[in-house]
């Protein structure tokens, strides 16, 4: 299983080695790299970033997500800090918070991502994503359809990656059954 | 403490009891060590003594019921009996098609037979044929790949096979039990009745908790039984 990088930036010593602990008992992350402040550069790409906002001067606050485009940032809170500035991360964490509590806000940060990158899943097929589908349905290669339609195999096999996706649906008669219910393909054209 | 919370591992020192309320999924486990309930106080330890069940594998497993991301470290991998491992894997698979799988076959008959349009046929046909592929997977595990995890550990000469053919032959298995689940969420038109709603959410929901189960049957497979044999495997080469 791929493993999550974690970068922690905090000045505790305690708190570092409580996170270290509590991370490198769950599966999923692995500890990448441990400041005490914003570092001036990354040389690998974070997926989540633990922050106590105080190592973060107010100003640098926007500079963090330049430095770690692609990761969630997690505040971790043990004082005051105002109601607005936590508006910033993508969650938090507390240091009440229990182990698994703090391992499941990890999780969760992540899973909010799979999630947005399914809703740009919302279109319909196309009318050649719907002609490709019925011909993989009647149960013609990559190579016939390719041949019939006038196009590339790797053309047909983009469409088909483009279809299950869509669809959810991956296996070949899994579409068979979309193209019967959707009436894309007649009954008796399929019965031997 | 004996209160088990959460987000505590089972072990033998907590009753079993607790270890429902903690996680009513194990419900389902039971049956295949053929345990009933009425356990009283009964902690995990006593109750797989009394029942003759391998305690180690007993909890392992209730464990990666319990916890999405649960595998044995490979100290504990070095110990278990993976005999034992092999037969609740076998009645995983009778509990399956006798009754998980026949479940669903059931109800999506009595829809098929109560609705009067062609979709329920359709469909009925797809789970079939999910029916036999699975069926055959099984068969193939209990014919092919457990006689020769039995060969490798009793110290006989293997037969031509590697388990590493078998870890390749692992994917796809629950393709269509995926698609079956879209098929019904997304394209199965409108309900005509209220009570064909209600069937299709619990065929539905049926078949979610199957999927459930059976995924973490392939990670009992992945996590423990390829991992240990892997090992046997290679200490044949080197000898």
């Amino acid at each position: 299983m791929k493993k999550h990088k974690v970068a922690i930036i905090e000045q505790s010593e305690l708190l570092i080695k409580g996170l270290e602990h509590t991370l490198n008992n769950s599966l999923i992350f692995i500890i990448d790299s441990i400041v005490f402040e914003l570092p001036t550069y990354v040389n690998s790409a974070i997926d989540i970033v633990i922050v106590n906002p105080n190592c973060i001067s107010q100003n640098r606050k926007i500079k963090i997500r330049d430095l770690y485009p692609s990761a969630k940032i997690i505040a971790m809170i043990y004082h005051y800090i105002d109601r607005d500035a936590i508006k910033q991360f993508d969650d938090v964490i507390e240091i009440s918070n229990s182990s698994l509590k703090i391992v499941q806000t990890l999780e969760n940060s992540i899973k909010k991502d799979v999630v947005k990158n399914n809703e740009m899943n919302l279109e319909e097929l196309s009318d050649r994503e719907r002609e490709i589908l019925v011909a993989v349905a009647k149960g013609l290669m990559n190579k016939e359809i390719a041949n019939l339609h006038n196009i590339s195999v790797h053309t047909v096999m983009s469409h088909r990656k483009n279809i299950s996706r869509k669809t959810r649906i991956r296996t070949v008669s899994g579409l068979l059954v979309y193209a019967l219910l959707n009436n894309l393909i007649e009954g008796n054209e399929v019965l031997k | 403490m004996t209160n088990s919370n959460k987000y505590t591992l089972i072990s033998g020192n907590i009753k079993m009891a607790d270890a429902i309320f903690q996680n009513h999924t194990l419900l389902t486990v039971l049956p295949r060590f053929g345990i009933g309930l009425g356990f009283g106080e009964k902690t995990v330890s006593k109750l797989c003594q009394d029942y003759g069940i391998d305690e180690e594998i007993f909890i392992l497993i209730c464990n990666i019921h319990t916890f999405d991301y649960y595998a044995p470290t490979d100290d504990e991998l070095e110990n278990l009996n993976i005999k034992s491992v092999l037969k609740y894997l076998d009645e995983s698979h009778h509990y399956y098609t006798k009754k998980r799988i026949s479940e669903i076959e059931v109800r999506l008959q009595s829809m098929n037979e109560l609705c009067p349009s062609n979709h329920y046929k359709i469909i009925n046909t797809f789970f079939c044929e999910y029916k036999l592929e699975i069926i055959n997977h099984f068969t193939y595990e209990e014919q092919v790949v457990f006689p020769y995890i039995d060969q490798l550990i009793n110290g006989n000469t293997p037969m031509e096979f590697h388990i590493e053919k078998y870890e390749k032959n692992h994917d796809n298995i629950d393709d269509k039990l995926n698609d079956l689940k879209s098929i019904i969420i997304k394209y199965l038109p409108e309900e005509n009745s209220p009570n064909e709603r209600d069937e299709r959410n619990d065929i539905l929901r049926d078949i979610f908790l199957f999927e459930d189960d059976i995924s973490k049957h392939t990670r009992i497979e992945e996590k423990i039984v390829i991992p240990i044999v892997k090992k046997i495997e290679q200490n044949y080469e080197k000898a």
